[in-house]
């Protein structure tokens, strides 16, 4: 019997016809071809900047601003250099994007609630409400509030006095300063002790609760402490608090505290805006909630506002924060329309005047939007982490 | 994967070949081939540029562009418009968007050597001021101190507000805009005390205010704004043509011709004039221009003393008095080099 003939040993194909070695080889392919690409662009820039006599670099930085700034939460003056006002710039715009988030998000879960809220009146208010607000574009909203609502409270020699030394005039909101004297921090430390101390005891009651099923009045304790204890603290070492209070000099207030009508205006439209998308958000995402959850819960006895509380909006959450983090995202970008009402935001500050003043418009163009990049990848990033520690843990 | 490639490659190409493209003397190539002249001017400032209700362009800066035009093209309508605020002129200009820039635009040495473009010439000599509401009661610019003041953004005031009030130690806070239009909005709804600006401009604004007598703008001139016509940076040939035009104006008035004498002016003995109006010499030819360049600017849009009193001069709402762009051999320091 003819020993079989033995088959040769497998041929892996040619590396041209490998399937493994063809994809790497193009994504290399596509990759250089993308970084060349790049290339061509930044150096024909350079190139022709150049050429054209158009300074370049980022040298100007360094060089004195000149111009002076409305609002700064840090010192600034004229003599500062262009790099201090895109800080200025940048933190004008955390500021209003911050307080924005913040507002909205309180503003949009209230309204969200109210539209799905038994009582017909509140549910219609609710509806009308982001019917409006969300159908009306935001810079017509910004202008609103900044010219036909701001713009008639009176001028600085009118202005409405109200208790505790406050002013409003067209100039802006002026409020007493708080002037501290070094002992004060020792309010400010009793302060921060107490609420380790409560947040300690509301963990304590409710762990208590679960074990034993008696309960502690945790919460009233909790706001004595947090309240009382730092009062009593600035009774007995002598109230170190003195008040810087405004008072007409000229044609304007001095002293004080005080907040623009730019910033009030940009902040309230950006806030009321933005709340009536969060609302619809919340609102789909406690109705995805299935209605069977809220019917179990009733049936354990729990009230409505407690089946909100404890059952649906910890389900609702899953779904609401995806699209929240884009409405955050969307209050960030929409900050830089405080250029039309003369809020010193970013673009204002640093894209507008500055570049004028420079002419370096490449320079300072990819900054502010690597800026924004940034800040909205910061944003995503914390939302990301706080979904992942909310959503569904399947096992 | 090879599609991408591909696209990859073509673009790459694309970009490549059109950027590498120099500018130099293709300016007025460009505009004999479209016909029109693109020129940026501002986004409404009366007496300077300004639109009417039918969108017809009007102000001593719309007319350097028309003169340019009758110049190159022998239509001084053969314009298109673009407005710009303070930002955007500078950007527009140099990525070739418009030809030339007339938009009260300040002569400064940053700007001259740094943005790539050249200033081609002073069609008005303008200075800093301040308009106030005359029931603040204040008469002198020294009395400022602590004031809300308006302001556009992008300009050279905005520097010379902050170096104003720093070196008279008076605090400021300013309130800036990005049209000239809101500045005014922002200063009759008294959300600033003071709007500054050139002076020209603060004439032309206070003509936009409900009650303009209601204003006053304070004697102190705080600044040297010599506002001039802008061209890119590269393009001599174009430099000469917009330089030459407003220079011919002024050469205009200096020996007297106007709109309405030019047709006896074309016969006339003197060598200037001949050489003014092209009836001698080669001057347009030497322009890469007709023969009749110049005659062009004056048969249609005037020499430079008609286009001042038109838009700006004593007849009209701003009545502005000639001053320091009365002629230099009337007291004034408007002066064009001779054409010849």
């Amino acid at each position: 019997m003819a020993e079989p003939a033995v088959p040769a040993p497998p041929q892996g194909p040619a590396p041209w016809r490998n399937p493994r070695v063809r994809a790497v080889a193009f994504q290399v392919v596509a990759l250089l071809l993308l970084l060349w690409f790049f290339w061509t662009i930044f150096n024909n820039t350079l190139t022709n900047m150049e050429s054209r006599g158009i300074t370049t670099g980022f040298g100007f930085l360094d060089n004195t601003a000149g111009f002076g700034i409305l609002f700064s939460l840090i010192p600034y003056d004229e003599t500062n250099t262009y790099g201090r006002t895109f800080v200025v710039g940048l933190l004008n715009t955390l500021l209003v994007s911050g307080l924005g988030i913040l507002f909205a998000t309180i503003i949009g879960f209230i309204l969200g609630i109210a539209r799905l809220s038994p009582n017909w009146l509140i549910g219609k208010m609710a509806l009308v409400y982001i019917e409006i607000t969300r159908n009306i574009p935001l810079l017509l909203q910004i202008f609103f509030w900044y010219f036909a609502v701001l713009r008639t409270v009176p001028g600085p020699r009118e202005s409405v006095e109200f208790p505790l030394g406050a002013f409003l005039n067209n100039r802006g909101l002026y409020v007493p300063a708080p002037q501290v004297e070094s002992s004060f921090w020792f309010v400010v430390a009793t302060f921060g002790a107490a609420i380790v101390g409560a947040v300690a005891l509301l963990r304590w009651a409710k762990n208590r609760q679960d074990t034993t099923g008696r309960r502690f009045p945790a919460w009233p304790v909790s706001l004595a402490m947090v309240v009382g204890l730092p009062l009593l603290v600035f009774w007995i070492i002598g109230a170190p608090l003195t008040w810087d209070i405004p008072e007409l000099k000229g044609f304007n207030f001095k002293g004080g505290m005080r907040l623009i009508p730019e910033f009030i205006a940009l902040w309230l439209a950006l806030t009321l805006y933005t709340a009536s998308f969060i609302g619809e958000i919340v609102r789909s995402g406690i109705q995805a909630v299935s209605h069977g959850q809220t019917e179990a819960s009733q049936a354990l006895g729990l009230k409505r506002g407690q089946s909100l509380r404890l059952i649906v909006i910890p389900q609702a959450m899953r779904i609401i924060i995806p699209p929240l983090t884009s409405q955050y995202l969307n209050l960030t970008k929409n900050s830089s329309l405080a250029t039309a009402i003369g809020y010193p935001d970013l673009v204002s500050v640093f894209m507008g005047t500055s570049l004028n003043q420079t002419g370096q418009a490449v320079e300072i163009v990819a900054m502010t939007m690597a800026v924004y990049v940034a800040i909205s990848l910061t944003i995503s990033l914390l939302m990301n982490l706080y979904n992942r520690a909310v959503a569904l843990k399947e096992r | 994967m090879k599609g991408i490639a591909a696209a990859l490659v073509a673009g790459v190409a694309t970009v490549a070949l059109t950027t590498t493209a120099a500018f130099a003397d293709e300016t007025l190539d460009a505009v004999k081939a479209r016909g029109e002249l693109v020129c940026g001017v501002s986004t409404g400032l009366p007496g300077f540029s300004n639109p009417d209700e039918d969108g017809n362009w009007s102000g001593i800066d719309v007319d350097v562009c028309r003169a340019v035009a009758a110049a190159v093209l022998g239509d001084a309508d053969a314009v298109k418009f673009v407005p710009l605020t303070a930002k955007e002129r500078f950007t527009a200009l140099q990525s070739g968007e418009i030809d030339m820039l007339s938009r009260n635009t300040t002569w400064t040495l940053t700007r001259d050597t740094s943005l790539g473009l050249n200033f081609a010439g002073v069609n008005y000599y303008d200075g800093q001021g301040f308009l106030v509401k005359k029931d603040l009661g204040v008469s002198s610019a020294t009395e400022l101190d602590g004031a809300s003041v308006c302001i556009q953004a992008g300009t050279t005031t905005e520097l010379n507000l902050a170096d104003y009030f720093r070196f008279q130690g008076m605090e400021y806070s300013p309130v800036v805009f990005d049209t000239s239009d809101q500045t005014v909005q922002g200063f009759a709804s008294g959300r600033c005390d003071v709007l500054t600006s050139d002076q020209s401009q603060l004439y032309a604004l206070r003509t936009k205010l409900d009650n303009p007598d209601s204003a006053v703008v304070l004697p102190e001139v705080i600044s040297k704004e010599p506002l001039g016509p802008v061209v890119r940076q590269g393009d001599d040939q174009w430099f000469n043509i917009v330089k030459w035009s407003l220079f011919a104006q002024v050469n205009a008035e200096e020996l007297g011709v106007t709109s309405e004498n030019l047709e006896e002016m074309m016969d006339s003995d003197n060598p200037s004039i001949q050489r003014l109006v092209g009836t001698d010499g080669d001057m347009g030819e030497k322009l890469g221009l007709s023969a009749d360049w110049a005659a062009n600017i004056v048969a249609q849009v005037g020499n430079y003393g008609e286009m001042f009193e038109r838009n700006v001069g004593m007849d009209t709402p701003l009545a502005i008095s000639r001053g320091l762009n009365a002629l230099w051999t009337n007291g004034g320091i408007q002066y064009a080099p001779p054409i010849r």
